[in-house]
């Protein structure tokens, strides 16, 4: 075996690869290049399109009808005595006669699995909230003999560790949860068959038998050991469901079920916070291609299996814990698919199946799963643009991301694996680090690392400030310090956690799915920016009082005179911004990662705001305690007085480049905000797209709604199911918001022009 | 001795950037202060008085404008200078426009021509766009909503026809004030027989202005007043339609 792993095709592959053009993707693994010899760019409009059929819509309305009772319950069944692994459960389905796309996690639609390797407590505690029993087995085997992640992590933070996170200062860590946002790249087991890659693993196994046998060398070969199993348990998984993925697939319908097939395998293995797709629309649109001009199918068999395929996507499931859910509320997955972008060589990566994904939303409609991504470009097709646009005004459920920003640093092959964390698929992942809260660490800077809400000296104590207004250069001073400490705490924290995973809960399949060795980042986050800005801002700009309690912690401010906010495409409040964002990620490139991880940083909440915020005191901007900070980059709600263009080309101005983990903005305009007449909205959308992206923009959650229609879905959740909007790099349905969080969406500005 | 050359100044209430409504695309939106009529649904009072607005010069509304001009150019909009009354201050306004202008950006003047006679034909060179707010066709009603006579601004439209000055027409739709069919015809009549309009927005009535005028203590003539519902604006729409217009 060389470490190309050539195979010379058999008869199934030379079948499976009929008509196909290329030849690099053939000697080794390289889906890119397949979908760059092959595919066939579409710059039409949507008019193609077609309906669902009955088939799609009886299957769709079978599992859908079960919501209503797993919205009321929580979860609609779970399976407590069975650890998840890629086999442990017998074939489930929704409707097995007319199901074109076949496979569950479990052997029920909707029934969750648990995945007790990430933390056994985390279990315990999932099962509890929704009123089942933890199985007296599993508690022993993992509460005695076989240890988890969690335990793992435990194990080695260190008292400083646990105060920061205690504290709220460092939250959200994957220490008791799967950690995620690794996009195996599903497509392989479409294009290649397990066969071929287990032989392409063994290429690369065989690579470092010459190797000495370093720890780093050693945990290679164990790890690669382990995805050749995984494979092997992809292959038999797909046994029960009657298909044989050893082999590539042979046509569009066999290509949409191994890739699913592939993905099922990892969301059966792991419960990662964010369990992403990868860009598939444009590879399957090759196989639907060629099925089309053969004859065997036509456009409404290509959408229903595209159709199919969805509903799989959108009933995900993990068991979770309520602190979980308090976090990232709404029962997210983050399946998230991108769609469009354009090739190295100029010609727009945007095929019929790009369109037809999108169609989804009309067909089945709307949804918060998959996390439809648009990665944009203004040089993307007219027809395609506008389409997207229609579908964000008609459903809030689209995102978009700068093709412009990502394709040059992690090429045309580039998926999105959560939110806004760019990946080249198959080659680079990365290692979830959640995120620092930037206000409350300001506030340590006035305390001398004392907690604002219990008083309890967590960063290094250092002398408080004193004066009765806070001094700009001191305060300065006093907060890189600060920052300085937490840059360090925070990267040795995720250090420990990601050691931890990989040793006890270790991703077979996905990592199977990629190349070895693997480009690894160590993906570090700041939140409540504006908070910490604005704050800033108020003590330069304007008069800051401070309020002190006895024991000398300040506890509240005061503000005289007007200052900049970030959000009004002001640069006295922005430089702020970028200046915070800059500084923060060079503290953080200073300590060495685990793995040699390549540091990077995301300005992005989910939906964590609201619990940073309600963990946090007052704040010198007049944010009082409790009150939620901005979601991810965005301006502090209400703040941003002068129109969505204003707000997101303050935005624009966050450095890319010093945030390579995504900078997230959410919007949310009334429909008569983007223009009087319906017919011109898509237009006037995709004007500000363009404008947005080549101002530098990053990313842009668009929902268009009216306020009342948000406040009345809060008060009758029964008549608003699908009502679906755009939070912080995903989307979820309104009705599944905490009240907090429902009432934090509405509080936030309405871009709307009166 | 130095002649010191004062720079042009106005009266400037506040910027912002809207979609679809001040004319095409995003647009920066300049509100400048003072306007000559008292329009009974006026949503924007404090606008009414220059002496109520900021001094500035067209340099630091340029230096505002410039960061969006590439933001503005890409949606597809521009600028709109509106109010208050602009052609108050025809020569700031005259000025801000030519500066768009000469940066390349989309202009447009949102007016109730009643001020028309100010505008010089250099400040309409400068314009790509007239928005023309025609409150009523019947002098009588005219005079009782706005304050104002209404030759001027027909004067103002037809001197815009003459130069082929593009115009969009918009009409407030108020109900038991301009919803009156035969008025609406006469108006659909004088518009048609303007080759340079390009279309005509039927805006309904809103009283989102009403907290304003509590916040200036000044009474809300018409906060009792129904705002349209949607078959009046349809009919409206309809009658305009009727005359070959492009009614919205």
């Amino acid at each position: 075996m060389t470490a190309t792993a050539t195979m010379t095709a058999g008869p199934r592959t030379a079948e499976a690869w009929r008509r196909f053009a290329g030849t690099q993707w053939r000697e080794r693994i390289d889906v890119r290049d397949f979908i760059q010899a092959n595919y066939t760019p579409y710059e039409g409009d949507a008019a193609f399109l077609t309906g669902p059929t009955d088939r799609t819509r009886a299957v769709w309305e079978k599992v859908s009808g079960l919501f209503p009772e797993e919205r009321r319950r929580g979860i609609h069944d779970v399976d407590a005595a069975t650890p998840s692994t890629i086999t442990s459960h017998a074939p489930g389905y929704i409707d097995r006669d007319r199901e074109l796309i076949v496979g569950l996690q479990t052997d029920a639609p909707l029934k969750r699995a648990i995945m007790p390797n990430g933390g056994l407590r985390t279990v315990e505690s999932g099962l509890k909230a929704y009123g089942y029993e933890p199985d007296p087995l599993v508690t022993e085997i993992f509460g005695t003999y076989r240890k988890t992640h969690n335990d793992g992590v435990f194990d080695a933070y260190t008292p400083e560790m646990r105060d920061a996170r205690r504290a709220g200062i460092i939250t959200g860590l994957p220490d008791a949860y799967g950690r995620g946002r690794i996009i195996g790249d599903y497509r392989r087991v479409a294009l290649y068959g397990t066969d071929r890659l287990i032989a392409a693993k063994r290429a690369e196994r065989a690579l470092l038998d010459a190797r000495p046998s370093s720890p780093d060398v050693i945990r290679d070969r164990e790890e690669l050991a382990e995805q050749i199993r995984a494979l092997g348990e992809l292959a038999e998984m797909a046994d029960t469901y009657g298909c044989d993925v050893s082999r590539p697939a042979a046509t569009a319908h066999e290509a949409v079920q191994w890739l699913y097939l592939g993905f099922l395998a990892a969301v059966k293995e792991q419960n990662g916070a964010a369990m992403s797709l990868g860009r598939t629309s444009t590879f399957l649109d090759v196989y639907l291609q060629r099925d089309l001009d053969e004859g065997i199918i036509d456009e409404t068999r290509a959408q229903e299996l595209i159709d199919d395929f969805v509903v799989k996507l959108r009933i995900v499931r993990f068991l979770r814990t309520p602190e979980y859910d308090a976090l990232f509320s709404g029962d997210p997955t983050w399946v998230t698919e991108s769609i469009g972008g354009i090739g190295a060589d100029g010609r727009p990566l945007v095929t019929r199946t790009s369109f037809r994904f999108l169609q989804t939303l009309y067909n089945l409609g709307p949804a918060p799963e998959p996390n439809l991504t648009v990665l944009w470009s203004p040089r993307l097709p007219e027809g395609f643009k506008r389409f997207c646009a229609q579908a964000s005004i008609d459903t809030s459920a689209v995102q978009y991301e700068s093709d412009e920003l990502m394709r040059p640093r992690t090429g045309d092959d580039t998926a999105i694996a959560c939110c806004v964390s760019a990946m080249a698929v198959g080659k680079q992942m990365q290692f979830f680090g959640a995120r620092v809260n930037l206000a409350k660490a300001l506030l340590y800077a006035v305390n001398g690392g004392r907690d604002e809400m219990t008083g309890k000296q967590i960063a290094p104590e250092t002398p408080p400030l004193t004066g009765e207004y806070l001094d700009y250069d001191e305060l300065s001073a006093a907060y890189d310090r600060v920052l300085d400490w937490l840059a360090q705490t925070y990267v040795n924290a995720l250090n420990v956690i990601h050691y931890m995973h990989d040793k006890y809960a270790y991703e077979r399949i996905e990592m199977a799915l990629h190349d070895h060795p693997v480009h690894r980042f160590m993906a570090c986050g700041i939140a409540s920016l504006s908070v910490a800005v604005d704050s800033l801002s108020a003590v330069k700009y304007a008069r800051v009082k401070v309020f002190r309690d006895a024991t000398g912690l300040a506890v509240d401010f005061r503000t005289e005179g007007e200052f900049p906010a970030y959000g009004n495409n002001d640069d006295r409040a922005d430089s702020l911004a970028v200046g915070l964002v800059e500084s923060f990620m060079e503290k953080v490139r200073k300590h060495p990662t685990y793995r040699d991880a390549e540091h990077t940083q995301s300005v992005l909440t989910i939906t964590s705001n609201v619990v940073y915020g309600k963990h946090t005191g007052n704040t010198p901007d007049g944010r009082r305690a409790g009150q939620p900070f901005a979601p991810g980059a965005n301006p502090m709600n209400g703040r941003d007085r002068h129109g969505v263009a204003a707000s997101a080309l303050s935005v624009a101005k966050l450095p890319y480049g010093q945030a390579r983990d995504g900078i997230s903005l959410t919007t949310t305009v009334t429909p008569e905000g983007l223009g009087h007449l319906p017919e011109e909205r898509a237009g006037h959308l995709v004007g500000i797209l363009d404008a947005y992206m080549a101002a530098g923009g990053f990313h842009m959650n668009v929902n268009v709604l009216n306020r009342a229609v948000l406040e009345d879905a809060m008060e009758h959740p029964e008549k608003y199911p699908e009502l679906t909007i755009r939070v912080s790099g995903y989307a979820v349905n309104f009705v599944r918001l905490t009240r907090e969080q429902q009432l934090d969406v509405i509080s936030r500005t309405f871009h709307g022009s009166l | 001795m130095n002649t010191v050359v004062e720079p042009v100044t106005g009266r400037v209430h506040s910027w912002d950037l809207s979609t679809g409504v001040d004319g095409p695309g995003t647009r920066f939106v300049l509100f400048v202060n003072g306007c000559p009529l008292r329009c009974l649904y006026c949503a924007n009072p404090d606008t009414w008085r220059m002496r109520d607005g900021r001094r500035a010069t067209v340099d630091e509304v340029m230096a505002e404008i410039e960061k969006y001009r590439a933001f503005v150019t890409t949606a597809g909009g521009g600028v709109t200078v509106t109010g208050g009354e602009p052609l108050l201050q025809p020569a700031f306004t005259g000025a801000v426009l030519r500066r768009c202008k000469q940066a390349g950006l989309h202009t447009a003047l949102d007016t109730s021509g009643f001020l028309g006679a100010r505008a010089t034909d250099e400040l309409l060179t400068d314009t790509d766009l007239v928005l023309l707010d025609i409150k009523s066709s019947d002098a009588r009603t005219y005079r009782e909503l706005t304050g104002g006579e209404l030759t001027p601004t027909l004067d103002f439209a037809t001197r815009l026809d003459r130069l082929g000055k593009p115009m969009w027409i918009r009409y407030v739709l108020v109900p038991g004030w301009t919803d009156d069919e035969r008025a609406v015809e006469g108006l659909a009549r004088f518009v048609a027989g303007l080759g340079s309009v390009e279309r005509v927005d039927i805006l309904p009535f809103h009283k989102l202005g009403a907290a304003k005028y509590e916040a200036l203590g000044i009474p809300f003539p018409l906060r009792d007043t129904p705002v349209p519902d949607a078959a009046l604006v349809e009919r409206v729409r309809g009658q305009f339609r009727a005359h070959g217009l492009a009614a919205h």
